[in-house]
């Protein structure tokens, strides 16, 4: 009989694994059986960024939904729900590098430098590098849990960044973009409203001690 | 005397083809049709329903030799906000469209203003095909084999007055039929009906057609039936769909996407590599249903092309500034 923590380990986490590799199995089929469409460039770029988001969103949601329902085994999810979002960005940078601008540096550069919504992208793609590189139990240890806390909190940028991205590549459907940004409002608002209550809540509690 | 015959007895000629025969209706319309336009030259089917064939069509002039795009994307891959901004939309939800009857209004400056059912208006304009580059504005092409006919011919036939200086086209406003039109939340972002102009020179310019089909056969709903504009030395937003009224007027027109994004959508909007959108490059293209995954994009030409015939037009213009 498996204990909790196994049944997590040999489990869950490897049957979510699969589960997350799913959409670049259904992308890979789609490819294989010659049916992404007209534009298959824009379609593969298009359904790997809607996917970072889907799961910078997930990782986002493991706190607030931690906090709602007291699962607090939801947090044993979360790194992997920000590496496949790395993962997808990989993907989608890659696909944007080669697939469209194949590989031509200088246009990249150029490209990245002029488009703001490039730009935009790029640096949140950036920054997801450190967040992917420190997200082993070494590399907590090696920072202390505050430090990497405090690097992690990057995360909430690179998701506004995010959605300031697919805002400003839309010609003027900003529906699509618009319920990605409520949604990320929402998580964001959540915390924001957790730190308003803790901080009256810490300060009366300073200035109880200091009585 | 033979009562009954062997199959050595019948002549193959006298077969009816089976796809003839199992479609003997149709033929005998189009038959009939096809006598009775034989003086007029082009025939336009009497449902005029999209995908029936059409006859008699001249081959025009300007013609492309380039592969034309796949009728699968020509059809399922459209920019046609009335229906819905995902290319997908118009595909799926122009099917139930009514484009027939039809009404397109010819009036403002002109000396005959004229309101015209599609089918009066092309006993008098003989069709031919033409194979155009298809340019849009988000970088990518296509070819495609139009049906249709001068847009000067008509104009001609009105008699422009001299205030006349640019033509005001406009789509069909109906949300009932355009579902793309229904205020939603947040909407497409575009003002309906669309608007759509040219400077008279350019709409009197051997290359501005009116369409009303495509790869020999009536126009599909999602390309813009029953009559739509085609300007190929233009991004693709130029070339109005679903015609309802054309309008000489004295003063350039406010477009749609000038309304929407004026930094962005200039009256112009002449196809130029070297004139990038405010947000992506203009310079290559990806043309559909050709290049490969990994083969790189193409360079977009300059007036998509078209140069030789209409650089004239814009000949000491800043084309920075008249994007």
């Amino acid at each position: 009989m498996l204990d909790k923590n196994q049944k997590i380990r040999w489990l869950f986490k490897p049957a979510l694994f699969v589960l997350a590799l799913v959409p670049l199995a259904v992308l890979v089929q789609k490819g294989v059986d010659n049916n992404l469409g007209a534009n298959p460039v824009e379609t593969i770029n298009r359904f790997t960024g809607d996917w970072v988001l889907r799961f910078l969103l997930i990782a986002l949601a493991v706190t607030p939904l931690r906090r709602l329902s007291g699962w607090n085994v939801l947090l044993r999810f979360r790194r992997m729900a920000g590496l496949f979002a790395f993962f997808y960005v990989s993907l989608h940078f890659l696909s944007y590098a080669w697939l469209d601008q194949s590989f031509v540096l200088p246009d990249i550069v150029k490209d990245v430098a002029k488009r703001p919504y490039i730009t935009v992208g790029f640096a949140c793609f950036l920054m997801l590098i450190p967040l992917a590189a420190t997200s082993t139990a070494g590399m907590i240890r090696r920072l202390g849990a505050r430090r990497w806390q405090r690097l992690h909190r990057l995360v909430y940028l690179v998701g506004i960044g995010g959605i300031v991205h697919y805002l400003w590549l839309v010609k003027s459907d900003i529906t699509q973009p618009l319920i990605y940004g409520a949604i990320l409002a929402l998580l964001l608002g959540f915390r924001l409203r957790d730190r308003l209550r803790e901080r009256p809540a810490r300060a009366s509690a300073v200035a109880e001690t200091a009585r | 005397m033979t009562i009954i015959r062997k199959p050595s007895d019948i002549k193959s000629s006298d077969i009816t083809p089976e796809a003839v025969y199992r479609d003997r209706r149709r033929f005998l319309r189009e038959a009939l049709a096809a006598t009775a336009a034989g003086v007029s030259g082009s025939l336009w089917p009497a449902a005029g329903e999209a995908g029936q064939k059409l006859f008699n069509l001249k081959k025009g002039p300007y013609s492309t030799d380039e592969k034309p795009t796949p009728l699968e994307y020509v059809t399922g891959y459209n920019n046609f906000y009335e229906f819905g901004t995902d290319k997908g939309d118009p595909a799926r939800l122009a099917q139930n469209f009514r484009s027939v009857p039809w009404t397109l209004a010819v009036e403002g400056e002109v000396k005959k203003p004229a309101a015209y059912h599609i089918e009066d208006l092309l006993r008098h304009h003989p069709l031919q095909e033409r194979i155009y580059r298809l340019r849009c504005v988000e970088a990518w092409s296509m070819v495609v084999p139009w049906v249709g006919f001068p847009l000067r011919d008509l104009l001609q036939r009105v008699e422009p007055n001299s205030r006349a200086k640019y033509v005001e086209f406009t789509t069909l406003y109906d949300p009932k039929q355009m579902p793309g039109q229904k205020p939603g939340l947040f909407g497409s972002g575009l003002d309906w009906p669309y608007v759509e102009g040219l400077r008279l020179d350019e709409a009197m310019h051997p290359l501005t057609l009116l369409v009303v089909g495509l790869y020999g056969e009536v126009l599909p709903n999602q390309n813009g039936a029953p009559i739509r504009l085609v300007v190929p030395w233009k991004y693709g937003f130029k070339s109005i769909k679903s015609i309802v009224k054309i309008r000489l007027v004295e003063q350039q027109p406010l477009t749609t996407w000038m309304k929407a994004g004026p930094r962005e959508y200039g009256f112009y909007s002449n196809v130029n590599p070297l004139v990038d959108h405010p947000r992506w490059s203009q310079a290559s293209e990806r043309r559909i249903g050709e290049d490969a995954l990994f083969s790189p994009k193409r360079k977009t030409l300059m007036f998509n092309g078209y140069a030789d015939q209409v650089a004239s037009l814009y000949t000491g213009m800043d084309l920075k500034k008249y994007f």
